[in-house]
């Protein structure tokens, strides 16, 4: 079997992680911030541990600033309805997951303003088109890191030092990018970072988080959830405290320390060795689908702008037909469709039949790549 | 016997970042139940010895670390 879906989460799991989750729940099963007993305090040193990790990772100086979620989608909700208020202006790309498109739509029938910039068709982003629509009355600016449909690397750096000109706040979406290239939010003057355990960074399903960067005023962001947080039980308001004020309810242990297992094995072979792998990889993909007969291949055709996620189409099949060979007669896992992202398949005219998505990971090899491409050229044989 | 005294935070996670910094800097310290006496919270405390209580406290300073309160707790068989 080939997995070349990634994008939607990465396959197989390193067995560290695997293992750390059962240890986690066998020798610090307590509630991590609720008991005083030796399991929660193991429990409890496990997510420290992990915050200081993801802390490290992102470059962020204060650990507490690490809010544990359930994936991106809920730290990006979080971000969202925590900060915008009727009448504040959003501006964010034409290439955003559904993640980001669709809270924003249920906020803009709250009275937010939104500015979706277009993309070009290869999913890059015009800066300087951008940079108009960042008014002086900008609450926020929300970008992917990477479509997760094409793998274009938004300009977020660039974007983000014109935003904060104008007095906004930069929001990153950075679930294809986390641990597959790195990511230094200190440099780029990204103030909110969402991310997902599951899928670069090689944990499981279920865990994410929002990362605030040191000189955000947490004063200024609402919960999304209220709740028991183990500190300050005599009283009914929710505390102001990081990380509590934004974590309600008993933390996802096992996911935490699958998620810091993840994190460790991206850091021990190192995110740039990663990212220069995929880079080589989906380098290849894109060569070898350009070179076939009836074959559409979507995105910048440069690999060094993306991250190894490439989309494509074949003249006169179906994508799901094309994605049903694959799996059924080669065993090649790929994600066909619109892959939450109607606009983003907008953007790029493929919309609405969709694209095939092939995604590699940091253990896909050449070889992977040659029979994929051998694979798709017999499934496009009349 | 040793007299001991414990540092209450607003939170676990503030508690378990004080731990590591403390226990770095070379002083034994354990984290225990919040004692009642001191707090309503529930979660857990830092127990240190009662004559390192200034040098404890100057690493929490300098990390920026809010702590709720220092207590001393009394003696206890080490």
């Amino acid at each position: 079997m080939i997995y070349l879906d990634h994008a939607a989460t990465s396959w197989p799991k390193p067995p560290e992680v695997l293992k750390a989750m059962a240890d986690a729940l066998e020798r610090a099963g307590g509630n991590p911030g609720r008991s005083g007993h030796r399991l929660a305090i193991e429990g409890a040193r496990i997510v420290y541990d992990t915050r200081e990790l993801v802390a490290e990772f992102f470059h962020v100086g204060d650990p507490l600033r690490v809010i544990f979620t359930s994936n991106a989608t809920h730290a990006i909700n979080l971000a969202l309805s925590g900060i915008l208020k009727p009448g504040d202006r959003v501006v964010t790309s034409s290439m955003e997951h559904n993640s980001v498109m669709r809270p924003l739509r249920r906020l803009e029938k709250n009275g937010i303003r939104l500015s979706v910039v277009p993309c070009a068709p290869d999913g890059t982003l015009d800066v300087d088109e951008f940079a108009k629509q960042i008014t002086f009355d900008t609450r926020l600016v929300v970008l992917t890191h990477a479509s997760n449909v094409v793998g274009t690397v938004l300009p977020v750096a660039e974007v983000a030092a014109i935003a904060h000109q104008h007095g906004a706040l930069v929001l990153v979406d950075a679930a294809q990018t986390a641990g597959a290239m790195p990511i230094d939010m200190a440099t780029m003057k990204i103030d909110l970072l969402a991310f997902t355990g599951h899928k670069e960074l090689q944990g499981p399903p279920g865990i994410g988080g929002l990362v605030i960067a040191d000189d955000v005023n947490v004063g200024e962001i609402e919960p999304l959830l209220c709740g028991g947080t183990g500190s300050r039980s005599e009283s009914e308001e929710q505390p102001d405290d990081l990380p509590d004020k934004f974590e309600s309810g008993t933390p996802n242990l096992a996911g935490i320390a699958g998620l810091q297992a993840g994190l460790r094995w991206v850091v021990k072979r190192g995110v740039e060795e990663i990212h220069g792998h995929l880079q080589e990889v989906n380098q290849a993909l894109i060569e070898g689908l350009s070179a076939l007969p009836k074959v559409k291949v979507f995105g910048t055709s440069d690999s060094r702008r993306s991250t190894a996620v490439t989309s494509f189409t074949v003249a006169g099949m179906r994508v799901s037909e094309i994605g049903l060979r694959l799996d059924e007669g080669y065993g090649i896992l790929s994600r066909v469709g619109l892959h939450c992202a109607p606009a983003a398949h907008r953007t790029i005219g493929s919309y609405p039949e969709g694209t095939v998505r092939l995604a590699p990971g940091a253990l896909t090899t050449m070889a992977d790549i040659e029979q994929t491409i051998l694979a798709i050229r017999n499934c496009i044989r009349p | 016997m040793i007299t001991y005294g414990v540092v209450l935070f607003h939170t676990t996670s503030a508690a378990m970042r004080a731990e590591k910094l403390v226990v770095k800097a070379g002083y034994s310290v354990k984290l225990v139940p919040t004692p009642r006496q001191f707090s309503t919270d529930c979660g857990i405390a830092l127990r240190f010895e009662w004559n390192h209580q200034h040098k404890i406290k100057a690493v929490l300073d300098q990390a920026k670390i809010e702590c709720d309160a220092i207590h001393l707790l009394g003696n206890e068989d080490a």
